[in-house]
């Protein structure tokens, strides 16, 4: 697989189309909720990311936004893997995934806790490409915490 | 000064640039000779920052080999060698933009020079200067006028100007191309107009803007005019004086030298009557504990320790520039220019920014991909060992005006050649494939 491949997985690719959880229409359930709003300064790439959690678990995850591949599939992947997460379990996920983007592609990924998400293992080589994978990450990270109260697990 | 560039009489031939020319031009420039990615470097980012021949390289290395020590302080003879060499490439770099000795002030790069500026008047608001400095004092009512194509560092200064001070800030709108609207222009500009900033050639559009006309406008209103020649300087032949501006500012990185060194140019009698921004050693006559007396310009504004191996290295760059000629480097990047917005126009989903195939334009294209981020583009022609710019380009409000948040821009200068332009066109034209733009 070239370099570039190895970055654009197919899975990233298929994401970056297809944006599982995007649109802020959708009604939120019952719940305590929040939305954060996430911003990469250096390309404009721009996140608004609304978490309703209740009962320790996150019930749902939907978000808003504009940017490059790597960023939009990777809001999509989160979004599919977090709703219904308890919160300890989400704290886990995320947790694991920030790991891997700081890792420089020297880890391995655990894919039993990145499951899809670890097709992201790539961009951690790419300095610039970083911050686009983790913004959808910072915003729910944010959003979760401040629905659940301070406490994300 | 040894240096091991290609003798000068090979560049100073009368005839316009060829791709054989420009080839042996790039055996000066080292680091056009690696690789990326297993591919040969591909270098169109110049717009951002340019790639430094041997002979500037040299000049750095031999200054602080040979004679290091601090100018204008001690009279030891490493002083006085590297105090004539910084002189001399004062000189050098003011006959370059045709400009006189005294009225070329160094700065760390264009955005500390429009900064200088800024304060400088702010300081003047404030009454400092005296009597002198009275015409560069601005007040609630008075208007900075700017335009919506600038760089943000000929934009926020100027807010930030306007914020302290009370002035209004204003700016020319650009059309749907790109360009000012120059009727509008004429409405803006008036009486109120303490002010007018803009740039000569746009580092995003690539046009280049209509100075007399502006300063025409200017000069009717009774206004100071700063030019931002950052993307002029280093591209085509540029003379300040025939241009009748009262401010210029350029950075030595985008005009072959290095990272660290940029200028201020200003009119000796303004920049004479100017109060000071930075203040402290070197730029002073009596020191007091009560106050100071300063020298005139360009001391007056180098205060501290000064950049010193930069600017003979910018020397050095300028040296090669003009030995290589302002002219036809002009002629070859617009035929570069011509290359690449011609062809990016015959891919499918491309939008190029600013003036139409035919028009005027400096050697650069910015463009959109549709479906596709220029993120995602820049990483494409990465891969290919082919350097871009993605983003905004520090001009957020003109891609907000062009509808848009992100771009890619190919930028030239004197060492492209039409192979790269072309191989640069055949990867762009594969990028909406490769990530299914318009599924
Ligand atoms: C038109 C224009 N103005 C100003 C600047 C700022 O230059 P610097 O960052 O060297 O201060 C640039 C560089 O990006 C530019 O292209």
């Amino acid at each position: 697989m070239s370099g570039l491949d190895a970055l654009y997985q197919q899975i990233i690719l298929d994401h970056s189309k297809a944006r599982h959880g995007s649109g802020l229409d959708t009604p939120a359930p019952a719940g305590a909720e929040a939305v954060s709003h996430q911003l990469n300064p250096v390309c404009g790439d721009e996140i608004t990311l609304r978490a309703v959690v209740e009962g320790g678990r996150i019930r749902q995850l939907r978000w808003d936004g504009a940017g490059c591949a790597i960023s939009m599939a990777s809001a999509s992947v989160l979004s599919d893997l977090a709703e219904g997460m308890e919160l300890a379990e989400f704290g886990v996920l995320a947790g694991a995934f920030r790991e891997m983007m700081r890792s420089r592609g020297k880890i391995e990924p655990d894919e039993e806790v990145l499951a899809e998400a670890a097709a992201f293992a790539g961009v951690s080589r790419y300095a610039a490409r970083v911050k686009c994978a983790m913004l959808a990450w910072v915003a729910a990270e944010d959003a979760v915490g401040r629905a659940s109260g301070g406490a994300s697990g | 000064m040894a240096v091991a560039s290609i003798p000068a009489a090979l560049r100073r031939s009368a005839d316009s640039l060829d791709d054989a020319e420009v080839l042996r031009i790039r055996n000066d420039f080292p680091v056009l000779g690696r690789e990326v990615n297993g591919r040969p470097l591909i270098y169109l980012d110049s717009g951002a920052t340019s790639q430094n021949p041997l002979s500037v390289l040299e000049a750095e290395q031999e200054f602080y080999e040979q004679r290091n020590a601090a100018v204008h302080r001690g009279a030891h003879h490493l002083a006085v060698e590297a105090t004539e060499a910084f002189e001399d490439a004062r000189q050098a770099v003011a006959a370059f933009v045709g400009a006189r000795y005294e009225e070329i002030v160094w700065t760390s790069n264009a955005t500390e020079a429009v900064n200088l500026l800024a304060y400088s008047f702010s300081n003047a608001s404030l009454g400092r200067g005296g009597e002198a400095a009275a015409r560069f004092a601005l007040a609630p009512g008075d208007e900075i006028v700017a335009t919506e194509m600038e760089h943000h560092a000929n934009l926020i200064p100027w807010q930030e100007l306007a914020a302290r001070t009370g002035a209004t800030f204003r700016y020319i709108p650009v059309d749907d191309d790109g360009a000012l609207r120059m009727e509008e222009a004429a409405a803006i500009i008036g009486p109120r107009t303490k002010i007018l900033a803009f740039t000569h050639a746009s580092n995003v559009l690539g046009t280049v803007n209509p100075v007399p006309e502006l300063v025409a406008l200017a000069r009717g209103a009774g206004a100071l005019v700063v030019l931002d020649a950052c993307q002029s300087a280093p591209h085509l032949p540029l003379d300040v004086k025939a241009l009748d501006v009262d401010f210029a500012v350029f950075s030595g990185h985008k005009m072959l030298g290095p990272t660290g060194i940029g200028a201020l140019y200003g009119r000796q009698e303004l920049l004479d009557a100017l109060p000071p921004f930075l203040t402290g050693g070197s730029m002073i006559t009596k020191v007091t504990m009560e106050g100071a007396g300063y020298l005139p310009a360009p001391q007056r504004f180098e205060a501290g320790t000064q950049r010193i191996s930069q600017a003979i290295a910018l020397a050095a760059a300028v040296n090669y520039l003009r030995e290589t000629g302002m002219e036809r480097i002009h002629a070859w990047e617009t035929a570069l220019g011509r290359r690449l917005v011609e062809g990016l126009s015959a891919i499918d989903g491309v939008r190029v920014l600013g003036p139409a195939p035919g028009q005027e334009r400096i050697g650069l294209a910015a463009f959109d991909v549709a479906g596709v981020h220029a993120h995602d583009v820049g990483q494409f022609l990465d891969d290919r060992g082919i350097a871009v710019r993605v983003g905004h380009h520090c001009a957020q409000p003109l891609h907000r005006r062009l509808g848009l948040t992100a771009t890619t821009r190919a930028s030239t200068y004197l060492y492209n050649t039409t192979a790269e332009i072309d191989a640069f066109l055949a990867a762009v034209s594969e990028v909406r494939g490769y990530f299914r733009a318009g599924e």
